[in-house]
């Protein structure tokens, strides 16, 4: 019984060669020109230049894998489609081949991990002592900052004390500390000095993103997460927010400013504390 | 031979059932295969118009589509697509095509249809089980899709449902019965997925015909087998967390909720962690999307060793490797999590293993590769649909490299470039499984051929049309365009966004386009199609041995007994470049007897 063994088998056999060799060419192009249009907007962070590097790092080798194996996979199509009765190589086993295939990922990959180890553990070592610190609060669908004030101490906050008008940030007026605490709409960061963003949120999961800085912190209720970094160059970002929050997810949008430290002593001493004076 | 007189003694053991019985509430699991890959097939078209709508927003934000909204009043507002429906789509999109589509036609589908006939055995373990986990899938529908009619309209929190918004009716206005009654889908759902991962487990371990040993199932058996683990082991886990977020929405307990205020009202929850649910999620999400991936591994092997006239290369190694993916899967679960405030070692922790588990999926598709390397290429349909999915498998595969390593996925998390990875190497990657198995065997299904031509124009299309939508979303992830968002316009940063998504959002309907063909070809071949014969293909493994279709039963009065591995292609000296695992060996000596199967 005949089987559709089809005339024009190496006929396709191009085609189709052709067409995995146009996917990986046009892949290859895009890339080029997206670099240009859509890319990591320019670096903004210290720790930003290790994540940059190591995305690079992983961008060539992964992007030579992926010409590599698709021009292969290219050319046994190419090479290898059917003719007439002849018949293909008995061939199902090679452990040295599969052994070398199976290694030489293992120690790239480990060496991998090593490197994005090294990165990783550099963006969490401790902050410096010296850093400034500053509260960033999600809600529905809004950021608020809250600075510490001039004790340099955060006051105790309570959702129970949470009174949208008057008391958004849900500021305890029995703790001391509380009294001078500032809360503001944007957040205001001075030029190459440390800060310790500490993440919080009201109601959903937000998500902490300022692309510019690298630094994307998700913001869980109950919990407060701290992360720090370096912004290097003055200017203004936005900060989105990364995880799904509600219906407004994609406005919430946030202003940081970046400048140098008088026009920030000048901007914070504008800031009236967020407490109503005690009644 | 044993398999002619089976074949000669078929007509007589077949049962007389009526229609129902027969085709409905059949206890047949390759009618039950055949129940949930064309049930899966229906839920695919309803996922890919969500998917048609969502791209629509993207691509042309802010347009008006009255007659859209006569179609769907609730969803559009003066004829333009609203926000929150928005959310609702990106939701239900993801849930359908992850577990009502892909789980469903791979394990459901395919899962039922080849295990019993691959093996050898008649049925599966528990027939009536199996029936009973088809007859869950439809009311897991019902229920789902309801959410789309209640008040407040279908969930908005996406498909992983993260708590609190998930969790609290305020958060959102799907949050209400729409998201109850997802959850309650989810549950019955994952019912009919513990049922059939049971019996597929006891099957391929009890049933197997005589000489089948474990180390001469075909790939896809092992594929199947190794599913279903990675189902019974995770699936449950999220069953507790889906009841726990349950109790948590209807019965005021506090697991997942802390104190929030939501709306700017206190609500009575106290204590709960959310990150709780994105560990219990991710510990189930993980191995599910093997739970995707595996099964078309399996099946791609099989069809790539049959078209190319050559033995699966490194069979042990393609074995140990679906293990390691099998065994790994359920330690990478926290990879989802480098933001979410996890303590940094545990995130390097879970880098080392995400990154180990490229080592057991570099190895099989070095093996694909060295399967072609020297071989005899058939261009079938279902070749090409194989072809394409180990290059869609390669680039899908390579950017998750970007997001194992932490400091990596800080900037690219939970943005378009998560999006064009997982629609890669889960979706496509295993959308072009099913495609490949579906034209590699429907002819045992129905007995008929579907239209070759047809088969190749869409393998072409889907190919151009898949890295035509999803590659370029790579770079809207470097410029840091973040995922699930209804527009774009209010970013300074993302102006220049709206030329890729309008260009994306036209390659996805040409994608979506495409498939009608298939669904064309599949109807029109399902009746009209040319008779298949009971081997087209001259594979080797043993459902080519059962008549097309095969009866129910499979193999007549004489079970098949297995004298040889499944990978028998090209053998040197054997009369013809194939022989049947029921070949025994005295028959490939002494050429005259020729071999079983073809009656």
């Amino acid at each position: 019984m005949p089987i559709p063994t089809h005339a024009d088998e190496r006929r396709t056999a191009a085609k189709v060669a052709a067409l995995i060799f146009a996917t990986v060419a046009l892949g290859v192009a895009f890339t080029l020109y997206a670099r240009g249009r859509w890319w990591l907007p320019p670096v903004a962070s210290a720790h930003g230049v290790l994540i940059d590097r190591l995305f690079y790092s992983t961008l060539w080798i992964t992007g030579a894998i992926f010409v590599l194996v698709h021009a292969f996979l290219g050319y046994l199509v190419w090479r290898h489609g059917a003719r007439g009765d002849e018949r293909a190589a008995h061939w199902h086993e090679h452990r040295r081949l599969e052994l070398t295939y199976t290694l030489v990922p293992a120690v790239g990959l480990a060496v991998m991990v090593s490197m994005s180890g090294v990165v990783w553990s550099k963006i969490h070592r401790a902050p410096p002592s010296d850093a400034m610190v500053v509260e960033v609060r999600g809600e529905q669908f809004a950021w608020q900052f809250r600075y510490p004030g001039p004790d340099g101490r955060f006051g105790r906050t309570d959702p129970k004390l949470i009174d949208p008008r008057r008391n958004p940030w849900g500021l305890d007026p029995a703790d001391p500390a509380a009294a001078d605490d500032l809360v503001t709409r944007d957040l205001h960061l001075v030029v190459d000095r440390p800060v310790r963003v500490r993440v919080r949120a009201r109601d959903v999961i937000h998500s902490f993103f300022v692309a510019e800085f690298r630094v994307k912190q998700d913001a869980v209720p109950g919990m407060t997460v701290e992360t720090w970094f370096v912004p290097t160059k003055t200017g203004v970002y936005e900060i989105a927010c990364a995880e799904l929050c509600g219906v407004g997810h994609y406005v919430m949008r946030g202003r940081v400013i970046v400048e140098g430290p008088d026009a920030f002593q000048a901007w914070l001493g504008q800031q009236k504390p967020a407490l109503p004076p005690a009644r | 031979m044993s398999t002619s007189h089976a074949a000669a003694t078929t007509e007589h053991v077949e049962h007389e059932l009526g229609f129902f019985r027969k085709y409905i509430f059949s206890l047949d699991h390759k009618i039950i295969g055949i129940q949930y890959l064309l049930t899966s097939m229906v839920m695919a078209l309803i996922g890919g118009v969500l998917a048609m709508l969502i791209r629509l927003q993207l691509g042309f934000p802010g347009w008006r589509w009255p007659e859209l909204q006569a179609l769907m009043p609730g969803g559009f507002q003066n004829g333009v697509l609203k926000p929150d429906f928005y959310l609702a789509l990106v939701t239900m999109h993801g849930t359908i095509m992850i577990f009502f589509v892909l789980t469903t036609a791979l394990s459901g589908g395919f899962g039922n249809f080849l295990i019993p006939l691959q093996i050898g055995a008649r049925d599966m373990a528990f027939p009536f089980m199996n029936a009973l986990s088809y007859w869950l899938y439809p009311p897991a529908v019902v229920l789902l899709l309801a959410a789309f009619v209640v008040t407040g309209g279908a969930p908005s929190s996406g498909w992983t449902a993260y708590p609190p918004l998930s969790a609290v009716a305020q958060a959102a206005p799907g949050s209400g019965l729409g998201q109850t009654l997802w959850l309650l889908s989810l549950v019955v759902l994952i019912l009919a997925f513990l049922f059939g991962g049971l019996n597929y487990i006891t099957t391929v371990l009890q049933l197997r015909a005589r000489g089948m040993s474990m180390l001469r199932l075909p790939l896809t058996i092992w594929a199947m087998f190794i599913t279903a683990l990675l189902m019974l082991l995770s699936f449950p886990v999220l069953t507790a967390a889906v009841i726990m977020l349950l109790f948590d929405r209807l019965a005021g307990t506090s697991f997942f909720v802390p104190e929030v205020v939501v709306g700017g009202q206190l609500l009575s929850h106290t204590g709960g962690n959310p990150i709780l649910w994105q560990h219990l999620f991710w510990f189930l999400g993980h191995p599910e999307v093997y739970v995707l991936i595996l099964p078309p591994m399996g099946m791609v092997s099989d069809i790539l060793a049959a078209n190319s006239r050559k033995p699966i290369f490194g069979y042990p190694f393609m074995v140990g490797s679906m293990a390691a993916i099998g065994i790994l899967s359920f330690l990478v679960w926290g990879h989802h999590m480098y933001t979410s405030g996890m303590h940094p070692l545990v995130g390097m922790a879970f880098m080392t293993t995400t990154l180990a588990i490229a080592v057991p999926s570099a190895v099989k598709t070095f093996n694909w590769l060295a399967t072609l390397w020297r071989a005899r290429i058939r261009f079938t349909p279902a070749m090409l649909f194989a072809i394409g999915f180990v290059s869609l498998f390669v680039t899908g595969g390579l950017t998750g490299v970007f997001l194992a390593q932490p400091p990596v996925d800080i900037q690219m998390h939970d943005t378009y470039f998560v999006v064009a990875h997982f629609h890669f190497v889960m979706a496509s990657a295993a959308m072009f499984g099913v495609f490949a198995g579906v034209y590699h065997w429907f002819p045992k299904m129905f007995g008929r051929m579907l239209n070759e031509r047809l088969g190749r124009l869409h393998f072409w299309l889907t190919f151009i049309g898949i890295y035509a939508t999803f590659f370029p979303m790579h770079f809207l992830g470097f410029a840091g365009v973040t995922r699930r968002y209804y527009a774009y316009q209010l970013f300074e940063r993302l102006r220049d966004v709206q030329p890729l998504n309008t260009a994306i959002s036209i390659a996805a309907f040409g994608l979506g386009l495409a498939q009608l063909l298939f669904i064309a070809n599949f109807v029109y071949s399902l009746f009209w199609g040319p008779r298949a014969e009971r081997n087209p293909w001259r594979a080797t493994t043993l459902e080519w041995q059962a008549p097309s279709p095969p009866p129910h039963g499979n193999w007549g009065a004489v079970e098949p007994e297995v004298h040889r591995w499944a990978y028998d292609y090209s053998v040197p000296g054997a009369p013809e470049d194939f022989i049947p695992q029921t070949t025994p060996a005295a028959a490939v000596a002494a050429p005259a007897h020729g071999h079983g199967g073809h009656a």
